[in-house]
């Protein structure tokens, strides 16, 4: 490693992230965060409330993208951090906090529990690990669902709402899950291109290889692990904020590990743009579908299922490796110089 | 007195659970697949029980005549297409496509049949249990049920051990390639091992249909049973599989006699400490973690 | 087509992005014992492979009898007369000796060899007949392969590394099999890295090099010497004589 990319690219190659100009893509990613911000005053309430759940599914799936996409963790049990992230933000706003001040707490609750629970699931690999993610998460609902304080299986209402207007209770609502998402894709984004991203990248390429080059495999999963914990118990607090009410079933319940998955394997597994995409046809197929019950779910999985098996790189995969473009480029283009 | 009662009713459930995890252990230990769609079959063995059976003018308790059959077929062709599919891209395809097969299978049993549960009844003598002691009840059903799970896997130990598919099967499990210059088609045996795992399961759907009530949800937290029992009792060991269906059993038990709403955390917990003390389980081995 | 029994034409074998083998052609007639030496990591077990169906070829053709078989998955070559005994052994660790045998007899083809053969082939098998293969020492392991192998009942058998960590006195002993086996008709295609063990048996030695030929002949009119610089390479003496 003694070589810098810089040095290399005075000589014969030149690397880039970027397929085109960072300046377009500043520009345009400007004014879609404006757009998003003032979305409750720009759009009609019922697509913001769809605009809502869009926001909360894709910080979820980009923590599954995380995990599964660029660390190999199928996990099938991320609803256990979503629901504790949610039952934390209940407990704080119990305790008087204000909900929205208990977001960034929550995360941090899910990240401190998924520390030991690393050190029991890292002892399985492949498909044990994941049914063993599924294990802790029906524990956790379980054992959630006992404190009298939460309301037991039934569940109770956030407080600390009462000095809002509904307007104002629903506007934070949006902003929160809004917040949230930007975080969590900034967040992964930055994250990639850190010295982790790279550790990833190379455990993606040869496993066996990069522990032998001395890369700390383990503890480099377990950083993500504690990471999409986090991330997903910021989504499961908006989720807490955007009902507001918490209950076992819901906020436990598997159909978020499903429609992580889903999302992400139709968008793209193991690109920032992937998820993001899938989220968008996702909730295309529900509003589309919505008046004919679970049927949005059924094609939904069926694609995913044909993607995963006939074109693994999912539709924004695919998309970029034929276009060779890039939104949140990660990695490095590298192109010989003309001689 | 009370403890002896919990480890009885604990074995009568252990055995279903084994019945219900055997295939789940085949499948994983012959082609390194773990099906998520393992459970949701079991349901769909018995919605297809409650619903075809009526066409064939048999009495219900003997669905499993039609429906077992069937599964071992189905099991055979999806295997050698789609399973077959994603064993061929990488072992990560094949969580993510019987994960997303389990889904579009309780969602369109839900589309199908409504959330309503169903169930088998066979209306007979099964109902009624045997009293052989002040609070131990004993039902003729479980009864039935443990001795199948034990008929099962008695056979399917025979059955591995004693004919020539049994032993290519193992070969399979043991070394694929070795298997292969032995003049062994894997593909043809990976079905084999799913028409087992997959008929297997529906006798299990079959007879949990018979014991409680069942709706399009019902699979996963059967699976989730299924698995523990697996993990519990050592991957790639049948006899393992029926100890830890008992043992699961057993806690079970034992977390519901604490507190009726601990009987699935009862299991939860010795799995994770199972999981904590001893990875490869009862009677596995280290190697095949 | 040639009427060569078994013909390798310009194979090529690529592992990942390594080359193998490289170009490599050769042929091996019915009733013959044909030995193919080489260094470590000259190719000669990805070419065995190759031809065995556990390995994809780049290029080249493989036609055994007349017959193209380059696309046929393994176990259609096994039932087609072709039969490898693995580098490494590979049995099935979980099974008994015997177990191991009756899975090489189960789809095997009409021939000179049943488990009865092979017991009298390796007299000391019937009586720990039961015993898990992992059991067994090396040399015994080698034998359990070797009959597994043979009860497919090939006409054309591939012994991959027969001697590779075995003691002298135990390869002797599989060895002196050999004639054996080539007496009911069979012909029979070693790898070895045991240069004097390989020459000795086959009559004819083909020599690979880092992926490609480097020699070939009949063993008599090959000079130590020649062998020698084929096995290890040319510049071993600095000198360019091509």
């Amino acid at each position: 490693m003694s070589i810098s990319p810089r040095e290399i690219g005075s000589d014969l190659v030149s690397i880039r992230r970027t397929t085109h100009s960072p300046g377009i893509t500043l520009v345009v990613a400007g004014a879609m965060i404006g757009v998003l911000t003032g979305a409750p005053w720009i759009f009609p309430a019922s697509f913001v409330t769809v605009l809502m759940n869009f926001f909360i599914l894709v910080s979820m799936a980009t923590m599954w993208n995380l995990m599964a996409g660029y660390a190999g963790m199928v996990s099938i049990g991320q609803q256990a951090f979503v629901g504790l992230g949610g039952y934390a933000t209940l407990y704080f706003a119990l305790k008087g906090m204000s909900p929205y001040v208990a977001i960034p707490f929550s995360a941090l609750t899910c990240a401190l529990i998924a520390i030991p629970v690393t050190y029991l699931l890292f002892r399985l690999r492949g498909g044990y690990f994941s049914i063993a993610t599924w294990v802790v998460a029906d524990t956790a609902g379980i054992i959630i669902g006992t404190i009298a304080l939460f309301g037991g299986g039934t569940g109770r209402p956030v407080p600390g709402f009462t000095n809002f207007s509904p307007t104002q209770i629903t506007n934070f609502a949006y902003l929160s899950c809004w917040f949230v998402a930007l975080v969590v894709i900034a967040g992964t984004y930055l994250l990639l291109r850190s010295r982790l991203g790279l550790v990833l990248s190379s455990v993606r390429d040869n496993e066996i290889s990069a522990r032998s080059s001395g890369v700390k495999v383990t503890s480099a999963r377990r950083t993500v692990f504690i990471i999409a914990a986090a991330g997903c118990g910021a989504a499961g607090a908006v989720l807490a904020i955007a009902q507001p009410y918490v209950q076992v079933s819901n906020e436990f319940n598997i159909q978020w590990a499903a429609e992580m998955l889903f999302v992400s394997m139709i968008g793209g597994l193991g690109t920032v743009e992937g998820p993001i995409i899938g989220c968008v046809i996702f909730f295309a197929l529900q509003q589309s579908l919505q008046s004919y019950g679970a049927w949005y779910l059924i094609i939904f999985g069926s694609l995913a299922v044909t993607i995963a098996i006939w074109q693994p790189r999912g539709l924004w995969g695919a998309f970029r490796d034929k276009f060779h473009i890039e939104l949140l480029p990660v990695g490095y283009w590298t192109r010989s110089k003309k001689q | 007195m009370i403890w002896f009662n919990l480890i009885i009713q604990g074995i009568l459930v252990g055995g279903f659970y084994a019945l219900f995890a055997c295939g789940l252990s085949l499948m994983f230990g012959v082609m390194r697949v773990i099906n998520l769609a393992h459970g949701d079959m079991a349901v769909v063995a018995g919605y297809v029980a409650v619903m075809l059976t009526p066409h064939f003018h048999i009495p219900m308790l003997w669905s499993f005549l039609v429906v077992v059959p069937l599964f071992g077929l189905v099991g055979y062709l999806v295997q050698r297409t789609l399973i077959q599919k994603s064993i061929d891209r990488d072992p990560f395809t094949t969580l993510l496509v019987t994960f997303g097969l389990s889904v579009v299978i309780e969602n369109a049993l839900l589309q199908l049949y409504t959330a309503n549960a169903q169930t088998i009844s066979i209306g007979s003598i099964l109902y009624k249990s045997w009293h052989p002691a002040s609070i131990i009840y004993i039902s003729y059903q479980s009864l039935v049920v443990l001795a199948i799970a034990v008929v099962v896997l008695a056979s399917l130990q025979l059955f591995l051990s004693k004919t020539g598919t049994g032993r290519q099967i193992r070969a399979v499990a043991d070394d694929q390639e070795a298997a292969q210059l032995s003049g062994t088609n894997y593909r043809h045996i990976f079905g084999v091992a799913a028409a087992i795992s997959f008929a297997t399961v529906a006798l299990a759907g079959i007879a949990y249909g018979m014991t409680t009530q069942f709706a399009p949800t019902s699979g996963g937290i059967n699976l989730l049973f299924a698995f523990e029992a697996v993990v519990i009792g050592g991957i790639g060991s049948l006899w393992g599989t029926l100890v830890g269906g008992i043992a699961l059993g057993i806690a079970q038990q034992i977390g519901s006699h604490i507190n009726p709403q601990y009987t699935l955390l009862g299991g939860n917990v010795l799995f994770l400490i199972v999981l904590a003390i001893r990875p490869q389980g009862l009677f596995g081995k280290k190697s095949s973690l | 087509m040639s009427n060569d029994f078994l013909a390798v034409n310009n194979l090529t074998v690529h592992h990942g992005q390594l080359c193998a083998v490289d170009d490599v052609s050769f042929s091996v007639q019915r009733g013959e014992v044909f030995a193919m030496i080489g260094a470590n990591g000259a190719g000669k077990s990805t070419l065995m492979r190759t031809i065995a169906g556990l390995q994809k070829l780049t290029s080249g053709s493989i036609s055994f009898k007349g017959q193209e078989i380059s696309l046929m998955p393994p176990h259609k070559r096994v039932k087609f007369g072709v039969s490898l005994v693995p580098e490494g052994r590979r049995l099935f660790s979980s099974m008994t000796l015997e177990e191991n045998l009756q899975v090489g007899e189960f789809k095997s083809n009409k021939g000179p060899f049943n488990i009865h053969r092979i017991y009298e082939l390796f007299p000391w098998m019937p009586d720990r007949r039961r015993q898990l293969a992992w059991q067994f020492s090396g040399g015994e392991q080698q034998s359990i392969a070797l009959g597994r192998a043979l009860l497919t009942n090939p006409e054309l058998l591939l012994i991959d590394e027969l001697s590779l960590g075995l003691a002298p006195i135990v390869i002797e002993k599989i060895y002196a099999l050999i004639p054996e086996i080539v007496k009911e008709g069979l012909s029979v295609m070693i790898v070895e890295q045991d240069v004097a063990q390989g020459v000795g048996v086959a009559s004819r030695v083909h020599c690979l090099l880092e992926g490609r030929t480097s020699l070939s002949g009949v063993p008599a009119d090959l000079t130590s010497e020649a062998i020698e610089r084929a096995y290890f390479g040319a510049d071993l003496n600095s000198t360019k004589d091509h």
